[in-house]
């Protein structure tokens, strides 16, 4: 079931010409009833296939927006589990929109892979990205996810040249996540002239969509990276709506649907002028 | 007769993975493992060039000071009245403290590798003076990330820093302590893949650190093995240091590993006490999990997060280890103790007082345990402790725990 709604959505993506917009937000930001309405108004909103994180303490690769909106969350006493049962919740709901879980190794260790992926595909999760597990690390989780039919994507960056990328592209389903950055989340901005090849070689070497992350934070950015990719990821800029309507005192789901709207709007239109539909 | 060899060869590790055992390994982001495998081939062209080797032990002969003194403290040896208590006088060396022998080796590879910008994370302030210093010897930019709670308490390391030419970046996320500063450390390299040399100051991170820091710190053990065949005609009985990463006891360990006979004993910090939460013993109070590139014992909560780690020593307050010695730990070949703040500044005094040697905190969860080690092995018996570095640094943390003023 799971890498089959995936490769659906990216075959209905491709059916109208588009590319996708992949949200993330973080499970239990800025509280679990808050994610739960947020994560529950997206695919309206116009969000393609969502990331769900799950809060770690210590995350290495996420900049200040992120690593602030993982302690929210382990403020208010999320944990992998909570996270899986905001997915199931959200599945009574919808039984199409894509899931992928993103974070870290270290809350996958406690309940160890194989517990992990059954319950994680019994939540309805489709699949996983875990950002410091590399392919060289990767083949106990793969086997586990294996036994799910659940997708383990796989991040390529800037820093992975021709020589590294069929590694990387190993034991990979539904998509690749291109990293348009070499950087930690929410700082740097991708500059599309530069991605494009890059998501060429992604696309080739593993016969499978791309999606470009990372980077992204404005609607301009969001309509030029998908016209490229087949799809783009918004985080940091999500969840800073978050932090700011909290800051402002205003309705945290309706400024992060708003916004999600917004940048869905650019990414579905991108490609429309020169397609003449 | 044929000697036998081993049974176990405990110096084949880690495997080509980076594995000691289960632990060990290569966890981080894809951006660096272009660079974790680049830095791999060149630290393994580096060891096997004389060229090497030889600028090496030239900068720790003339600007280290190596060989540090193997000094036998017959006033402690008195004091604990059982086995022979002798120091490896790391406090001794250039910045006071172990730390410098990895700084020069991995300095040199930077170098080596065409890398102009060293970032590192500290402490104690000790790594990051080290790193300041090779950067300042060698005309390379320097950051390094410092939690700033270890800010506040290591001043003079921090205006050592500076004075080094070094930019000290006080870290506030997590708990602000040295994890905190790695975390850190590690999202400037993601940021940085061009021009940037990490240089770790513990056996921890992702492999090739934990094997390359060891054998930049063997040197250590190496020197101390040499000596106490010298002076004692035999191998001692235990081998004690104390452990935060693990680079000061790994580099102590690692020549002995084979040698069966010989105890090899770490010393982990626990803070308030091992029946309180306020303790950074990775090993007697942690299990098993994944952080900062390598699988190994870790402080978490049940849930794996990583919990706040404690001790009165920046330099062991942190909730890992290096995965080194969590297999010498799960294969039984080290052991390791505890020792709480309390005692460590009981034994930052008594060494003062005994020997003349003002140890670092650090340091002194080491000689903490020579009581019970020396009444163990008994009047025979040999000990050598890894003195890794002297507590010039700590006197303020010190005057502030007895309640004095200074
Ligand atoms: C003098 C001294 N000893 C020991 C340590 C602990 O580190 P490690 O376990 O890597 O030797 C430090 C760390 O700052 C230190 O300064």
């Amino acid at each position: 079931m799971s890498r089959a709604r995936i490769d659906a959505r990216f075959a209905r993506l491709r059916a109208e010409g588009r590319a996708g917009f992949v949200t993330y937000i973080m499970a239990g930001d800025p509280d679990p009833e808050t994610a739960l309405a947020i994560l529950e108004g997206l695919p309206a909103a116009g969000a393609d296939l969502i990331e769900v994180g799950f809060p770690f303490s210590d995350p290495l690769a996420e900049g200040p927006p992120i690593q602030r909106a993982a302690q929210r969350a382990l403020g208010r006493g999320m944990t992998l589990q909570k996270t899986l049962d905001l997915v199931a919740a959200f599945r009574r709901k919808d039984a199409e929109t894509p899931v992928i879980l993103m974070g870290y190794a270290n809350p996958l260790e406690t309940p160890g892979y194989v517990a992990f992926a059954r319950a994680a595909a019994e939540a309805g999760v489709d699949g996983l990205i875990v950002v410091d597990i590399p392919p060289e690390e990767a083949d106990p989780l793969a086997d586990a996810l294996d036994a799910e039919d659940l997708s383990l994507i796989r991040l390529a960056t800037p820093t992975t040249d021709d020589r590294r990328l069929p590694v990387v592209v190993r034991r990979t389903s539904g998509f690749v996540y291109y990293v348009s950055v070499a950087g930690v989340t929410g700082v740097k901005e991708a500059d599309a002239g530069a991605v494009a090849p890059n998501v060429e070689r992604v696309r080739a070497a593993s016969g499978l969509p791309v999606a470009v992350g990372f980077g992204v934070r404005t609607e301009e950015r969001a309509a030029e990276v998908a016209r490229i990719a087949d799809a783009v990821v918004v985080g940091s800029a999500l969840v800073d709506e978050v932090a700011d309507a909290l800051a402002a005192n205003e309705d945290v789901t309706g400024r992060v649907l708003t916004k999600v709207a917004a940048l869905a709007k650019s990414v579905r239109t991108a490609r429309t002028p020169s397609r003449g539909a | 007769m044929n000697k036998i060899a081993p049974l176990n060869d405990y110096t084949a590790y880690p495997d080509r993975s980076g594995r000691f055992g289960d632990y060990g390994g290569r966890y981080v982001p894809e951006t660096l493992m272009p660079l974790v495998h680049e830095l791999e081939a060149a630290f393994r062209a580096a060891i096997a060039d004389p060229a090497f080797r030889g600028e090496l032990d030239g900068y720790l002969t003339h600007y280290v000071g190596r060989p540090s003194p193997l000094y036998f403290a017959e006033r402690l040896t008195r004091k604990f009245g059982g086995a022979k208590v002798y120091l490896k006088r790391e406090e001794l060396n250039h910045t006071g403290a172990h730390k410098i022998n990895n700084c020069m080796g991995q300095i040199l590879l930077a170098m080596r590798m065409g890398k102009t910008r060293i970032i590192a994370e500290t402490g104690a302030g000790q790594h990051g003076v080290a790193t300041a210093t090779v950067c300042a010897r060698f005309g390379l930019p320097c950051v390094v990330y410092m939690g700033a709670v270890d800010v506040e308490r290591q001043k003079p390391n921090v205006f050592r820093m500076n004075l080094l030419g070094a930019k000290v970046e006080a870290v506030t996320s997590g708990s602000s302590t040295l994890k905190d500063a790695m975390n850190e450390a590690l999202r400037d390299w993601v940021t940085n893949v061009h021009d940037t040399y990490y240089l770790i100051g513990s056996a921890a991170g992702p492999h090739p650190y934990p094997e390359m820091v060891r054998e930049f710190q063997a040197v250590m053990g190496r020197e101390a093995r040499e000596q106490i065949l010298q002076v004692e005609g035999r191998l001692p009985d235990a081998v004690v240091a104390c452990v935060g990463g693990g680079s000061n006891a790994i580099g102590m360990f690692h020549p002995f590993l084979n040698d069966e006979g010989v105890r090899l004993i770490g010393v982990e910090a626990s803070g308030d006490g091992m029946d309180t939460e306020r303790h950074a013993a990775a090993i007697n109070g942690g299990r098993p999990g994944v952080l900062h590139g390598n699988r190994t014992y870790l402080i978490q909560d049940p849930v794996g997060q990583i919990t706040e780690a404690h001790s009165i020593s920046a330099g062991l307050d942190y909730p890992g280890i290096g995965p080194e010695h969590a297999f010498l730990h799960d294969v039984g070949r080290a052991e390791y103790l505890t020792c709480t703040d309390r005692e460590a500044l009981d034994a930052f005094q008594l060494c003062a007082e005994l020997e003349g040697i003002i140890p670092a905190l650090e340091t002194s969860h080491a000689l903490a345990r020579l009581p019970e080690i020396c009444a163990e092995l008994g009047p025979e018996g040999i000990i050598v402790v890894n003195l890794s570095g002297r507590g010039d640094k700590d006197v303020n943390t010190v005057a502030q725990a007895l309640g004095r003023s200074i």
